[in-house]
């Protein structure tokens, strides 16, 4: 699987493209790209992102998106792939994100129990899908759609997530055009 | 001006500069002129543009995982953003982007649209392509005499042992299919087409007798042969990472294979950062006698000498080349009697591609990556013409399965939404064109006049784009595989043109054209200048059509041929 690929299954799980993949899945970028600003990401922030992310895809029998460090992953993207405009939607996301939260539970989203978590982000999650379906594609890409997909892209790529969720064989040493595949078998990873 | 007069010595003189042979250009047809000169007792000098790649040790991303690149494959938005060109290319990413050219580091000028890619170092794109490798089968020659757009001076019958020759030594996969339009070869053990590829084919095949898909061929060990283990190659491991180098030696590049054993026979000098500026012709001799190179770092100028010179800098660059070689016997390039060199360039229509799911079985999966997929030979216009465009295209197909859906209801995140999407999930269908596109006079590359490049060789104009005739293949490849998937039991097909841009397929040929006619070509049927007879091109800018095969294993087969005439005439004292 290359990059192209990666990317692809994760925006065919989502639908659409991946944010700031334009320019290799569909040939072209918008012309007037302005990028290089440069995010400070603060332990809590990252802390932050890896509850979020560990809510979406949390541990199992086998390791969520905490330990596969998706929280940092998400800055590295957001830091280097996306460009201005994203990297302002992604961090004022993380605040509106934890004020809905304090609004709704009078706790910030970290302090949250589990299952309040995934109940706000099973609803952040619902907000976020109908306005992506609704949306012209001049308009802005929700914040919650760019979490989701950096964190199931972060998940999958990580070692515990390709080498735990899913199979990964770095050296197959031969190929085999038709196996058996029984229900709960792992899909592989690359 | 090249000439005697004006000799550019760095050191050690005429005498040490002198070789039997030079090759320029260290990809798939250089590595193949050196490998073949070399094995012939030519003392053989390989100028190679770009830095060393030594085989196992320059290969610093084989062996990495997903999770050891920061970015995981994505490319940051700013290189995206300065290399818009190489930044469309399917194999540049995070592993690979050291072996391809950036677009501000070598620019050129683009009077129509053309993605240039281009990979500057000792083995080339022989590390990058993709290495699909069908022989061209007698249709493919005969066809621009037939169709009256031109002729190629040689038949299938001529370069048939050579395609042997190449095949034997590069190690080809492939099954034994005894198709008219894809002729068999020295085949190593096929790859296998997993349980859905197989469905399609077996319904494409019943339901038109004139289609028939098979197994990529591909120039991958499936088992090595005693002269590959010689050659220190093991076999392909079916991880599908080639772009980044193979630590196995499981694919066939130049610096796994040729490189390394032209390198053994003690006659190769193989020169990395060596700019080539132009083939030296001497007036009074009424030949090539060597080559001016620039040096890619300190900007110094040396001369090089030989007896014979072969051109190998892949398409456009040969073309660059041979149009900066000014003499006063040849004002407008080397061999340029008669206006067409840098004309006639032509390239694969890759604009079709279709999508599709399939109603695959639930129970079937497949193991490891295989570096092929399933083809099927062009079946338009093959034995007399009869559609309303001119020549054909072939069909890439392969299918896999992804990560499982999540069906709208069920849970959108949480545990059972990560147990649902690490499962398998339905079986998908993706199929591709190459079309042959016909070569144009107006088609053409040429020299600008004022602008340079930072070793003062004048920049490309590219001016290079789609006709009539290739929007009429690419509908007719769209509705045609939209059918045939159908028939195959295919669902949600959807056909699309990428509208991309002639350069992306990675496949240009011509401009220095091979032809029976020195009025309507550059080279002989030995791929030798018609007026230069000590000059060989031999990679794509010798092609005189396209044909719809990938066209790497013709230019092995073309360049091995024509070093081997090189040698006898030399011997018997033409040359």
């Amino acid at each position: 699987m290359n990059r192209r690929e990666a990317l692809s299954s994760v925006a065919l799980l989502l639908g659409g493209t991946i944010v700031g993949a334009e320019v290799f899945l569909s040939g072209c970028g918008p012309a007037d790209k302005k990028y290089g600003a440069s995010l400070t990401f603060t332990p809590d922030d990252v802390s932050f992102l890896d509850e979020v992310a560990e809510t979406i895809i949390p541990a199992t029998s086998t390791p969520g998106a905490k330990e596969a460090k998706v929280g940092q992953f998400m800055t590295v993207i957001v830091n280097d792939c996306y460009e201005d405009k994203d990297q302002k939607i992604f961090l004022d996301g993380m605040k509106k994100l934890n004020d809905a939260a304090v609004a709704k539970y009078k706790k910030n989203f970290v302090d949250l129990a589990d299952t309040d978590k995934h109940d706000f982000l099973v609803a952040l999650d619902k907000e976020a899908k109908d306005y992506m379906s609704k949306k012209k594609p001049e308009d802005p890409t929700h914040y919650f759609r760019m979490m989701k997909e950096l964190t199931l892209w972060g998940y999958f790529t990580s070692e515990p997530g390709a080498t735990k969720a899913l199979r990964y064989v770095a050296v197959p040493g031969k190929y085999e055009g038709c196996i058996p595949y029984k229900k709960g078998d792992k899909a592989w990873a690359t | 001006m090249g000439d005697t007069t004006n000799v550019n010595i760095n050191s050690g003189g005429v005498a040490k500069n002198t070789y039997d042979a030079i090759v320029i250009g260290s990809g798939i047809s250089g590595g193949w002129a050196a490998k073949e000169l070399c094995d012939h007792g030519l003392k053989t000098l390989m100028l190679e543009r770009g830095k060393n790649v030594v085989h196992l040790k320059d290969y610093p991303t084989a062996t990495k995982n997903p999770w050891d690149f920061p970015h995981r494959g994505q490319m940051p938005v700013k290189v995206l953003d300065e290399n818009p060109v190489v930044a469309r290319c399917y194999a540049f990413g995070e592993s690979s982007q050291h072996f391809f050219v950036k677009d501000k580091e070598h620019p050129y000028i683009q009077e129509k649209p053309f993605d240039w890619i281009r990979g500057y170092q000792v083995g080339g794109k022989s590390l990058l392509w993709a290495r699909q490798t069908q022989r061209w089968s007698r249709f493919d020659f005969e066809g621009p005499a037939r169709d009256g757009f031109g002729d190629w001076p040689i038949r299938y019958e001529d370069i048939a042992p050579w395609y042997s020759h190449v095949e034997i030594f590069a190690g080809i996969s492939g099954n034994r299919d005894g198709l008219e339009t894809l002729p068999d070869g020295e085949f190593l053990p096929p790859w296998e087409l997993n349980c859905v590829e197989k469905n399609i084919q077996d319904k494409i095949a019943s339901n038109y007798k004139d289609r028939y898909p098979i197994v990529g061929r591909c120039a991958h060990l499936t088992k090595p042969n005693p002269i590959h283990i010689e050659q220190g190659r093991q076999q392909c491991q079916a991880r599908s990472l080639c772009e980044r180098g193979c630590p196995f030696g499981g694919y066939f590049s130049s610096n796994s294979t040729t490189i390394p054993w032209a390198l053994k026979t003690g006659n190769l000098t193989l020169q990395p950062n060596s700019v080539v500026h132009s083939i030296i012709y001497d007036d009074k001799k009424g030949k090539a006698i060597g080559v001016k190179v620039i040096d890619a770092h300190s900007k110094q100028s040396t001369d090089y000498f030989a007896k014979i010179i072969f051109v190998n800098a892949a398409c456009l660059n040969s073309n660059l080349i041979l149009l900066n070689s000014k003499s006063n016997r040849f004002p407008n390039g080397l061999g340029n009697d008669n206006g067409l060199l840098g004309k006639y360039v032509c390239f694969h229509n890759y604009r079709g591609t279709v999508y599709a799911s399939y109603d695959g079985p639930a129970d079937k999966y497949y193991f490891g990556r295989r570096p092929t997929q399933a083809m099927m030979p062009n079946f338009r216009n093959v034995y007399k013409q009869e559609m309303d465009f001119l020549r054909g295209y072939m069909v890439h197909y392969s299918a896999s399965r992804g990560n499982a859906y999540v069906k709208e209801g069920d849970e959108q995140l949480g545990g059972k939404f990560k147990d649902a999407i690490t499962e398998a999930g339905d079986w998908g269908v993706f199929a591709m064109m190459q079309g042959e596109t016909v070569p144009k006079e107006t088609n053409h590359v040429r020299l600008s006049d004022d602008k340079k490049d930072e070793w003062g060789i004048p920049q490309l104009i590219t001016s290079v784009g789609y006709d009539a005739n290739d929007e009429k293949v690419l509908k007719d490849f769209l509705t045609q595989t939209s059918e045939m998937l159908e028939k195959a039991g295919c669902k949600n097909i959807s056909p699309n043109d990428s509208k991309q841009a002639p350069g992306l397929d990675i496949h240009e040929m011509g401009g220095c054209r091979m032809g029976k006619d020195p009025k309507k070509s550059m080279l002989n049927k030995w791929n030798q200048f018609h007026n230069v007879n000590n000059v060989f091109v031999t990679d794509g800018a010798s092609m005189a059509s396209t044909s719809t095969q990938n066209p790497s294993i013709t230019f092995m087969a073309l360049t091995a041929r024509a070093a081997n005439h090189a040698v006898e005439e030399l011997k018997k004292g033409n040359i």
